[in-house]
């Protein structure tokens, strides 16, 4: 039988305010354990949380971003559990009032479709701490760091298809939100962590099949090993006449597979009611008009003005628009040298290949932006060629200046004086007098090819900074 | 010195007839000679008492002193306290020591009040008799086969007892107003929201609220001047500004609508004691109020809404109570779940776990819309009718409890006879009004209070008319240890 995936994921984004959601303290990764946790973070007897407005900013900020029904009037819940790192025995979290409604965005994928990916909710909750296993035998450490730290959980619909389309989910929201500069999505420290709810039924059929939940998936290379293993493990059930069971199961990377969790570490009836210790939040339309006001050009639209402005295919807007500041990099070079097809591909391909390799960020780029249109508008003014520019690309990589800086103090200036060029051509000839005959009896065919011979030779001799057309031009005429 | 209020003392202590180190040293020498009997506090701290009352000495010397400086005054072992053990009357916290202060006890120490030590309560205020402590059941001052009210009967009974010119409290359901009644005093709930939460240790987040104790309604309108004000770290404290509670005292009573709900006189109530209430409202009558036959149809559902919104709050208000971080934790735990187990076992009261248990149950998933749900809508309903009856009247009275005080153990075993005690006292924090009892006599030779209930934040208004009681009448100067003369 053929089986459709149904995939809704449910994203824990950690927002990046400078201290916790109900308390002053700072949430900065990787400190000692228990250094960032105050008396309420530890819920000693008598403390009381307090609302941290920059969450709620960062949380209406996302709404707004995905286009959403915003919860003028929501509600924090109380959510009732057991465990170590949950010092208060409760979360706060929210229920039946969230902060964000119904809303949707565009995912793109790697052949340039589109989609529309509903968001059920996103809803704002402190984040609990750390049972740390290692290190303690036969004991548990608590790490209460992380215990507070501002969460805005993203629920999508079950509009989602595929391993391919979740990880395409999940990079447009990273790109999203950190154009919003509400988390770094840095899902190798948790800043990003990803539940997948995932169900098979047989293709054309409405109703979704029973569906496991995997819980805490935290890279994109995960999300898409786990789903697939998850699609064939439910297949297989479903193919020998089995049925899924509903559970809660975890994603081991180690040996790539999905078990279910124990019993224990599955609450199933969390209490819900509402938190009694802090007031509702309540916003009006000047509150949510100011923050509208500060939202800066999203990743779908600036996408969609790429392709439109600039002529860009879906692919290549798609990867220029992943991160703010990529684009705004590359509008800059377009800017500096009036060629956005010659940008896209330097920036795509030279650039990002060097950063990639050598693992920077955009920002950290030893080549500004300026400067590679720089570079640019002297292939378009035929200063250089395209070969000549990658190796003063290089050079300017290695900080040796500007392009023009560049080309000067290595005299790689393309040679386009006309009478240089032809006592070049001429020397190339006179040299390859076999060549010459060859070229002279063959068809016009042939000619074509062997053409490329001599303009080799005569860039050999120039260094390659012999002006190609105008050699071309030379070597027809000089042949005859 | 034991005898005077705290207005006199700090009159006292400005005009140089005593130290405050004196004073305090009085206050300790009663504390020493009669709490064997009374036990109404957990903890007292001399050393810090004395040092506190000679940087007070100095603030009154230098003229830089408030109205409270260098004022003995003894705190509900509820709210937490620097460097010194808040047990909240259990065993899980016996070891407890706090690294901060709650507000309060902040505001206190900044008006230079000298804290005697920390009151005995029932465990985490859960009680109307002050037998639930894990540190013994405090004793009537008036009499100590009787109980003291809870739960915040140690702070009662060490007023009453002249062991502290006054006392804090909290009040979750008649917490500070029934044990005032019991041990004639004055005592007073502030509107929710009026004093901060931050460092009071929660029972029921949406109910409870902290407030003085006192001998005169002057003396609770200066310790109010002290503990009310926005506390920007309790999202529930109000920002409504703050008055001066004394300012209003003297204001005459003529036109004053004074609201007398007919379900809080009528079945239930003790003779004795309902004779004291009319004759009480007969005294404000002759003052020149104005008295009002109200209802209050909902009041039936007082008892059942409480009793279900304040153990579903405390059930997971005591959940970080784990052995984990702080407090008791049972010895050599197997795992996890025998730690959670064993430790709360072992570190609560049956009172507390009973309500840990109703309140759970309350909050399940398949009850939650029988119970929490039409709980909180009684309590709109409860509030709804004060609303209509204070839009009628300025000030509603009545008893503050169906009877006086009953003797230790009757009730200990009939939770729900327990429970009734607060019948007249619930619904004022159901609905987050500031209620008062002031002493308005005696039945069978003990005490009796007059509830008074206001509109929220009308705590001046209050203590207007209970002041004005005081000054016609002397129920508030009698004192146990003379047998109820002054």
């Amino acid at each position: 039988m053929q089986w459709e995936t149904v995939i809704g994921l449910e994203v824990h984004l950690q927002l990046a305010t400078q201290s916790k959601i109900f308390s002053g303290s700072p949430i900065a990764f990787g400190a000692e354990p228990n250094t960032q946790a105050s008396a309420v973070d530890l819920a000693m007897p008598g403390m009381l949380p307090v609302l941290n407005a920059e969450a709620v900013r960062m949380a209406v900020m996302f709404g707004l971003g995905i286009d959403a029904e915003i919860g003028m009037r929501s509600v924090f819940d109380r959510k009732n559990y057991f465990y170590p790192d949950l010092p208060k025995g409760y979360q706060i979290s929210q229920f039946s009032d969230p902060i964000v409604g119904k809303g949707e965005f565009e995912i793109q994928l790697e052949d340039g479709s589109t989609r529309q990916i509903g968001i059920t909710r996103a809803h704002l909750e402190e984040d609990a701490g750390k049972s740390l296993h290692e290190d303690f035998h036969g004991m548990t450490g608590i790490d209460l760091n992380r215990a507070g730290t501002p969460l805005l959980e993203i629920v999508s619909e079950p509009d989602i298809r595929s391993a391919a389309e979740a990880v395409a989910y999940l990079k447009a929201l990273h790109s999203l939100v950190t154009y919003l500069g509400i988390s770094d999505g840095n899902m190798a420290e948790g800043s990003m962590r990803c539940d997948i709810n995932i169900s098979l039924r047989p293709q054309g059929q409405a109703e979704y099949g029973t569906r496991a939940e995997i819980k805490n998936v935290n890279s994109f290379r995960f999300v898409e090993r786990a789903i697939r293993h998850e699609v064939e493990r439910q297949s297989d059930i479903l193919e020998d006449g089995g049925k899924v069971v509903q559970e809660t199961r975890l994603y081991d990377a180690d040996r790539d597979e999905t078990r279910p969790m124990r019993s224990k570490e599955v609450a199933n009836d969390y209490r819900y009611f509402p938190e009694p210790d802090l007031l509702p939040i309540v916003i009006d339309e000047a509150y949510v008009a100011a923050i509208r006001d500060t939202l800066p050009e999203l990743p779908t639209a600036k996408r969609h003005r790429f392709m439109d402005q600039y002529g860009l295919s879906a692919y290549d807007a798609n990867v220029l628009a992943d991160s703010r500041e990529l684009a705004d990099y590359y509008e800059t070079v377009v800017s500096a040298c009036g060629d956005a097809k010659i940008a896209a591909n330097w920036v795509q391909v030279e650039l990002l290949g060097q950063l990639n390799k050598a693992e920077l960020a955009i920002n950290a780029s030893p080549v500004s932006a300026t400067d590679l249109g720089g570079l640019i508008v002297r292939i378009l003014d035929n200063s250089i060629s395209g070969k000549i520019a990658k190796q003063v690309f290089e050079a300017m990589w290695q900080g040796e200046g500007s392009a023009d800086e560049v080309i000067d103090a290595r005299g790689l200036k393309q040679v386009s004086d006309s009478g240089a060029l032809e006592a070049m051509v001429d020397d190339v000839i006179a040299n390859n007098s076999a060549q010459v005959e060859q070229y002279l009896a063959a068809d016009e065919g042939k000619r074509k090819k062997l053409v490329g011979f001599f303009v080799g030779q005569v860039m050999k001799v120039s260094k390659g900074q012999a002006n190609p057309q105008m050699v071309n031009q030379l070597l027809a005429k000089k042949l005859g | 010195m034991h005898n005077q209020t705290v207005a006199q003392l700090a009159q006292g202590l400005r005009d140089k007839a005593f130290s405050s180190v004196e004073l305090t040293q009085a206050y300790l020498q009663r504390i020493s000679e009669h709490d064997a009997t009374f036990n109404a506090f957990i903890t007292v701290d001399e050393d810090s008492a004395l040092a506190t009352a000679r940087t007070a000495d100095l603030r009154l010397a230098s003229g830089d002193a408030d109205a409270l400086t260098g004022i003995p005054v003894a705190h509900k072992d509820i709210f937490c306290t620097e460097g010194l053990r808040t047990s909240c009357g259990s065993k899980m916290l016996d070891n407890f020591v706090p690294p901060y202060n709650a507000t309060v006890i902040k505001r206190f120490n900044e008006a230079g009040a000298v804290m005697l030590g920390k009151t005995n309560l029932d465990e985490f205020a859960m009680g109307s008799s002050n037998e639930n402590s894990y540190y013994g059941a405090v004793k009537n001052p008036w009499n100590p086969d009787l109980v003291p009210g809870g739960s915040s009967g140690g702070s009662a009974a060490a007023v009453a007892a002249r062991m502290a010119p006054a006392a804090t409290g909290t009040d979750t359901g008649g917490s500070i107003r029934q044990p005032a009644a019991f041990c004639g005093i004055t005592g007073l709930k502030p509107t929710y929201g009026r004093v901060s939460r931050l460092g009071m240790i929660a029972y029921a987040s949406s109910l409870d609220q902290g407030g003085p104790l006192a001998r005169t309604a002057e003396d609770c309108a200066l310790l109010l001047n002290v503990m009310a004000g926005h506390d920007p770290l309790d999202s529930t404290s109000s920002d409504t500004p703050v008055e001066d509670y004394t300012a209003a005292l003297g204001d005459r009573l003529e036109g004053l609508r004074i609201g007398l709900p007919r379900e809080y006189f009528g079945d239930g109530l003790d003779g004795a004691t309902g004779t004291c209430i009319q004759a009480a409202l007969k005294e404000l009558e002759a003052q020149g109020a104005e008295l009002v036959d109200i209802s209050l149809p909902s009041s039936s559902l007082t008892i059942p809404a409480y009793y279900i919104i304040a153990p579903a709050e405390a059930s997971t208000n005591l959940s970080r109570f784990d052995g984990v971080r702080y407090g008791h934790r049972c010895e050599d735990p197997a795992d996890l779940h025998d730690l959670y187990t064993r430790t709360r076992e072992e570190g609560f009261g049956d009172e507390v776990k009973r309500r840990i248990l109703v309140g759970t149950y309350a909050l399940s998933a398949g009850y939650y819309d029988a119970y929490y749900k039409k709980a909180q809508q009684a309590r709109r309903l409860i509030s709804n009718d004060f609303r209509l009856a204070l839009e009628q009247v300025d000030v509603i009275a009545g008893p503050t409890t169906p009877g006086p005080a009953f003797a230790l153990g009757a009730k200990s075993d009939d939770p729900v006879a327990m429970y009734l005690e607060d019948v007249y006292t619930l619904a004022v924090n159901l609905a987050g009004l500031p209620g008062m009892s002031v002493p308005a006599g005696l039945a069978d030779g003990k005490p009796v209070g007059l509830q008074l209930i206001g509109r929220h934040f009308a705590e001046a208004r209050l203590l207007n008319v209970a002041h004005r009681f005081q000054q016609a009448t002397d129920w508030h100067t009698l004192s146990p240890a003379t047998g109820g003369a002054a």
